[in-house]
């Protein structure tokens, strides 16, 4: 049913919205950005949260003595809404204030400064002393874990990070406890965040307007072995931190920056500049093979197999069901994310060629993603506690880093990556967008399975952004189920259907951020605009058109890696090398 | 807390009160209610048990919890002291009252002592205004209480 239009009177705009349009959004259609401090909403995506918490967007509505939070209060027919008065003006500055008096206001240190949301406002509402003093927040906690940092001090309860966590992501590892200065956002019972169910999925980080969440800095660790001259110093850099980093120095959302960012990675200092879109490649030519195992043996009559298949490409995805779903740890594929992949091939195929010995060998990459820095602490892939990846940094810390060194990042030159790790195809790099890597995959299995060739490369079916989408496709008769979620809270609800054994589809692609990779957060801040991950992602599917090959399987480079080293997918050393196991995380 | 297992027969009746509710995250106040009432508190182990019956966040549980000074993860004493903060009783002295408490116990509000016989609260009304100042311990109603009084009524109690 057609909704009803409402109109109503915003400053001197008249403007027809929809009946249960909030002022907020009603004033942005006329281009009044009325401002908000607690208010996401990431249109298209699952991230909202709208507590209408902060006071900060209050406006005057006629007829009513007092003022409105914007955000939560529905338009009417013939409302008059001023957003701009003087009162409004000064509410909207005590408040402000309010909320600093109790905040450190160490912005000169703070690692948000200059991208935080409640320094652009007191700038906004020309704030220019600290009037109020009183009581202060006592629980000054702060917690540094393998991926997220954790500066309570900084909060100012917005609850963006809860809602996120909770209803978005369903990991319920933040809430708010207890009340008035004792309150503090924390996992239950005050544990700390690395004894709690967190993912580190870094969406509470993507979305913390202020200082309180912030990503593990690595960048200093890391010029000190680029500095060192004993040391042989190689970077891989995720799909997505190409089509984002271009933000952090002015540049349009979606601006493809492959080449700048090379040449920048080259005056850092780095001995190599690989790309884990090779090992993305890699991950399909494995997870690939283990799709076709698995279904060859189920249209065999095999009644054990486990399907549907789904991906372990996303950490944070398998944070999530190593907690909750211990009981399906045989469901998702043992393939290695490509970041550990290519740690892994790095530091045995790669070293050994070149002769390098693995202590002197430091690889890093470079990751739209926080839970690949706790990735790169897990046990397993390490050899005598030797870790396959050293650590890894974000695209925001790469684009400090790119800063602290001089580079004028627009005016570089494009180059190119070295060669064999940095060899890839459109397939390794639409891994960055949600449904990526469920189309490269669909692009090798088809031709695998059929021996036909795929005439249409782009299938558009398993792309956008909606949170679960599905395609069918046709494999010599056969039909092929998939599905793909992006948001843990979308995959929640399709590991509860396969648990319940009603879930149809033979392979499920899952992301923990919204949008896939790109979306990550380890991302430049998107501040809420939902345009920004679009473009993000459009550039990513460029990108893919731009390449010369776009199957994984025809990557000359991988077939090498293959012939010298691991044989055929699934071998033995494939294994050892390139797969994993799951651990059972409940309690 | 996470050391004390719940004893399987305490479960059940948890399980059954949130089972009585239907098990309605929206009723979460009025279960933890009667989790307090059955078991005097509500140690860690009973509150994942009533998230994982709700199907909620145990940080959730938590936060409501802690948000509610009605709510108590310490065992109570088995003689639970009361003490009326209302207006009445604040005016006609029940801080002093409150201090009196704290001393000869040796514990603060929302403790209990380490032999585990009282415990220390305070209340805000109990609608006995006309007898303030006025202090709880279990069900009994001391009213027009003096400091003095107090170590004796402690001493009494067994």
């Amino acid at each position: 049913m057609e909704k009803k239009e409402i109109t109503l009177q915003i400053d001197r705009h008249t403007v027809s919205v929809p009946e249960g349009t909030m002022i907020l959004e009603a004033a942005r259609k006329v281009g009044i950005n009325i401002p908000t401090l607690c208010h996401i909403n990431l249109e298209g995506t699952c991230i909202k949260s709208s507590p209408a918490s902060c006071r900060i967007c209050v406006v005057e509505v006629e007829g009513r003595k007092n003022l409105a939070p914007a955000c939560a209060t529905r338009c009417t027919e013939g409302m008059v809404v001023k957003t701009s008065t003087l009162r409004v003006m000064n509410a909207r500055k005590v408040i402000a204030e309010l909320i600093l008096s109790d905040h450190p206001n160490d912005c000169l240190t703070c690692p948000k400064s200059g991208n935080c949301e409640l320094q652009a406002l007191a700038l906004r509402f020309n704030v220019r002393e600290m009037p109020y003093a009183g009581g202060e927040l006592s629980l000054r906690k702060k917690e540094v874990t393998a991926s997220i940092v954790r500066n309570m001090d900084k909060c100012i309860f917005c609850r963006r990070c809860e809602s996120v966590c909770n209803e978005v992501q369903t990991v319920g590892a933040l809430g708010a406890v207890r009340r008035g200065f004792n309150t503090t956002i924390a996992p239950a019972f005050d544990k700390k965040l690395s004894e709690s169910e967190c993912t580190y999925c870094g969406q509470c980080v993507a979305v913390c307007p202020v200082g309180a969440l912030t990503e593990r800095d690595h960048t200093n660790r890391l010029l000190e072995d680029l500095e060192d001259p004993d040391k042989v110093v190689l970077v891989q850099t995720a799909p997505a931190v190409r089509v984002a980093l271009g933000e952090a120095f002015g540049m349009e959302p979606g601006t493809i920056v492959t080449g700048k960012m090379v040449t920048a990675l080259r005056e850092l200092g780095f001995n190599y500049v690989f790309d884990t879109d090779f090992a993305a490649d890699l991950t399909i030519m494995e997870e690939g093979a283990e799709v076709l195992d698995r279904l060859s043996r189920f249209l065999e009559g095999d009644k054990t197999v486990a399907l549907p298949i789904l991906t372990s490409c996303c950490p944070a995805w398998v944070n999530f069901f190593e907690h909750y779903f211990p009981d399906m740890l045989n469901i998702p594929s043992t393939a290695r994310s490509p970041q550990q992949m290519f740690g892994s091939i790095a530091k045995s195929y790669w070293a050994e060629k070149m002769g390098i010995p693995r202590e002197k060998l430091v690889v890093v990459s470079i990751m739209p993603c926080l839970a690949k820095k706790y990735e790169c602490d897990r046990e397993e892939f390490k050899v005598d506690g030797n870790p396959d990846v050293d650590y890894s940094i974000s695209t925001r810390e790469l684009a400090t880093l790119i800063k602290r060194a001089n580079i004028d990042f627009e005016g570089l030159p494009d180059s190119e990556f070295d060669m064999p790790l940095g060899a890839s195809t459109g397939a390794g790099v639409i891994f960055g967008a949600s449904g990526g890597v469920m189309e490269a995959a669909l692009r090798s299995v088809y031709e695998i399975y059929t021996g036909k060739t795929l005439e249409k490369v782009d299938l558009e079916t398993v792309r956008g952004m909606d949170g679960f989408r599905k395609a069918t496709v046709d494999l010599n008769g056969f039909e092929l189920k998939v599905g793909i979620a992006h948001g843990l809270g979308n995959a929640r609800k399709l590991l509860e259907e396969i648990r319940r054994h009603e879930c149809e589809y033979h392979v499920i692609e899952i992301m923990a951020c919204p949008g896939g990779c790109i979306g990550g957060g380890g991302q430049p801040l998107h501040h809420g605009r939902a345009e920004v991950l679009k473009a993000r992602a459009e550039a990513i599917y460029r990108e893919d058109e731009g390449k010369p090959i776009r199957k994984s399987h025809e990557n000359p480079y991988i077939q090498q890696l293959y012939e010298e080293c691991l044989g055929k997918p699934l071998s033995e050393r494939a294994h050892h090398l390139l797969h994993t196991h799951y651990f059972n995380k409940s309690n | 807390m996470s050391e004390i297992k719940l004893a399987c027969a305490v479960v059940e009746q948890v399980e059954a009160i949130c089972d009585k509710h239907r098990n309605d995250p929206g009723e979460l106040i009025n279960i933890l209610h009667e989790c307090q009432h059955l078991h005097g508190y509500l140690p860690e182990d009973m509150q994942r048990v009533i998230a994982r019956k709700l199907n909620i966040p145990v940080s959730k549980v938590y936060g409501v919890v802690t948000f509610y000074t009605f709510f108590t993860m310490t065992p109570r004493g088995k003689y639970p002291i009361s003490v009326c903060m209302g207006t009445a009783c604040y005016v006609r002295g029940a801080e002093k009252l409150l201090e009196e408490f704290k001393r000869v116990l040796g514990i603060e509000v929302g403790e209990t002592t380490p032999d585990g016989k009282f415990s220390l609260d305070c209340l805000r009304c109990v609608g006995a205004c006309g007898l303030a100042p006025v202090v709880m311990i279990g069900d009994k109603v001391y009213g027009r209480l003096m400091p003095v009084e107090v170590k004796k009524i402690l001493d009494e109690l067994e």
